[in-house]
């Protein structure tokens, strides 16, 4: 048992050697933009006695005669392709509510899910009726976006065999500007765990499935007890993600993998010591990292 | 309190490894948050104190004014507690919506602080029967992550610790009233002696075992928690049962004895740290609440 008390730090601001070339034009609200009219104002600006002034914290983004504010810190803006992890939240007529921390709860049609089998039928009045058997309210699930209604809800599917319920394992809320947009979201660690960075934020940590016995749609969830060492790769992997997040760090497998092994240094002697570490973080050490990594991929 | 939903796949996996005394962020079962104690924040009160554990913050300030003291215990001063839940915490609190929670707490908050065990009520009288110090207890929930019984005791008996009452001589005017006066020194006042002040601790049941310092994923997964306050010798001071659901007797004995031994551990590391923050004196960087 063991109690670890200590006096508040003010956190020191890093500075990074950036060039001037890579600074980017960041803004706050009321900032002008620019005094030029020819421009058109996108999202995030608008127009206070002919200067174009930015209404949202973000970064400016010119694309020809077009410019607008992209926010760093905002709901999650779906588009079409984007992998989500959302939790039910409410059970209606042949639709289910879900929540994907965006402005409106996002819907996932009866229409959209593969049936318990995989067979490819009309969905009837029982199927109705039995909704609630296949997803709770408070259930956990991964999909995928189809597309945006005119009012900016989601509509999700589950088509494929790689979308589904959710079983056991941890979920870790971030910010969605953290995500970095990649051709796969669904990475098997070699540490010895599996995540699915949503690209809403919501990151699922699961101990990757042993042999793959015969899918049905992603539906069924295993119970059975999770061994230690899969959940201690688990947790740390958990503290790692908050520790990357509470510096600002764009998440994707590499850099979670990275942290994660600097984090192995600490080890168990004292396992109250992960989250303070991760906290008050190697944050300069994963940032020199991911830049080195940058460099060398271009 | 502010409620997470958790799906049944997500208890299970809770479940089993409180089982294996590994929860989800890899702390042991009887093992507390990282926790940050600072005091003397609000500069108007007479002592003040910030806590943060984990996600969980607690702003108190106390402030002595002097007033009558109760009819049947006339030699003694007291305390008076307030519980603001407040809508930075989460939605929920809109309103009056965080009434409940704070009435809740605060009535605990007289049972364990407001009797003659934890403080010494005796040195708050000024006259017997016609003045004595009350010490208003106002208790701000910033954030909420569970676990704010803990909290709160923590950054009460800082802000006690913390709180400088200014002295008093007493004497009697020309119509043969009694006058009070306050010495012209600000730094000449009297401590509280905080040595007996408990801590409470609480323990929340899930599945057979019983954890401390539960975030709101744990909380969703137990059915019944038990509050105990303990002081630095190990005497408990006042327990009580929450939740829907029930505990057999077995597990009220065991629950206790961790809860005493939980608890015991939890005053040295605060007396010293206090005692630390002190003796930095003036040279101490005060972070507050922008750091």
């Amino acid at each position: 048992m063991a109690v670890d008390m200590r006096l508040p730090t003010v956190i020191k601001a890093m500075s990074l050697s950036v060039s001037a070339a890579d600074r980017k034009d960041m803004v706050v609200p009321g900032d002008v933009i620019t005094s030029d009219t020819g421009f058109m104002r996108g999202h995030g600006t608008y127009v206070d006695e002919d200067k174009l002034t930015a209404s949202v914290a973000g970064e400016v983004q010119r694309v020809d005669k077009l410019i607008c504010v992209r926010p760093l810190k905002t709901r999650f803006n779906g588009e079409v392709g984007d992998v989500v992890v959302g939790r039910i939240t409410e059970v209606q007529q042949k639709r289910w509510k879900v929540e994907t921390n965006s402005r409106l709860d996002s819907v996932l049609l009866l229409s959209s899910v593969n049936l318990p089998g995989g067979e490819l039928r009309r969905r009837s009045a029982e199927d109705e009726l039995t909704m609630r058997e296949y997803l709770q309210e408070g259930d956990l699930i991964s999909a995928e976006v189809q597309s945006v209604f005119s009012d900016g809800a989601l509509s999700l599917h589950t088509r494929s065999l790689k979308y589904g319920k959710l079983g056991q394992g941890v979920l870790v809320q971030l910010s969605p500007s953290l995500i970095k947009r990649q051709k796969t979201h669904f990475h098997n660690l070699p540490c010895g765990a599996s995540i699915i960075l949503g690209n809403n934020g919501f990151v699922w940590l699961y101990p990757t499935p042993g042999q793959q016995e015969e899918e049905a749609g992603g539906f069924y969830t295993s119970l059975e007890p999770v061994s230690l060492s899969d959940r201690e790769v688990i947790s740390r992997l958990r503290n790692c993600l908050l520790a990357l997040a509470a510096h600002k760090v764009l998440l994707y497998d590499t850099s979670v993998l990275y942290c994660y092994e600097s984090s192995l240094q600490h080890q168990n002697q004292n396992r109250l010591h992960w989250p303070t570490w991760c906290l008050q973080g190697n944050g300069l050490v994963l940032h020199a990292r991911s830049v080195q990594t940058l460099k060398v991929n271009r | 309190m502010a409620t997470v939903q958790v799906s049944e796949a997500e208890k299970v996996y809770i479940l089993h490894g409180i089982r294996d005394d590994l929860r989800v962020d890899g702390r042991g079962c009887e093992d507390y948050r990282h926790m940050e104690v600072e005091t003397d924040v609000v500069s108007n009160t007479d002592g003040s104190a910030k806590v943060t554990l984990g996600h969980t913050a607690v702003l108190v300030g106390i402030k002595a004014e002097i007033g009558k003291p109760r009819p049947l215990i006339p030699n003694e001063g007291y305390l008076e507690f307030f519980v603001d839940c407040s809508a930075n915490a989460t939605p929920e609190f809109e309103g009056r919506g965080g009434e409940e929670l704070g009435t809740e707490l605060s009535n605990i908050l007289y049972k364990v602080f407001n009797n003659e065990h934890s403080l010494d009520l005796r040195s708050l009288c000024i006259s017997p029967g016609e003045h004595c110090w009350v010490l208003y207890v106002d208790v701000l929930l910033l954030q909420c992550d569970g676990n704010l019984y803990d909290a709160i005791s923590i950054a009460i008996k800082a802000a006690l610790f913390n709180t400088k009452i200014p002295r008093v001589h007493i004497s009697s005017d020309d119509e043969g009233g009694k006058e009070i006066e306050l010495s012209d020194d600000p730094y000449d006042c009297m401590r509280v002696d905080v040595e007996n002040v408990p801590c409470i601790v609480t323990l929340c049941k899930i599945g057979h075992r019983h954890v401390v310092d539960a975030t709101l994923q744990e909380k969703a997964c137990s059915v019944a928690s038990l509050i105990i306050s303990v002081t630095h010798k190990g005497v408990i001071t006042c327990t009580r049962k929450v939740g829907r659901g029930s505990l057999d007797p077995e597990s009220i004995c065991e629950m206790t004895e961790a809860g005493r031994r939980v608890g015991k551990a939890l005053h040295s590391p605060l007396m010293k740290l206090l005692q630390q923050e002190e003796s930095l004196g003036k040279k101490r960087q005060k972070v507050g609440f922008l750091g």
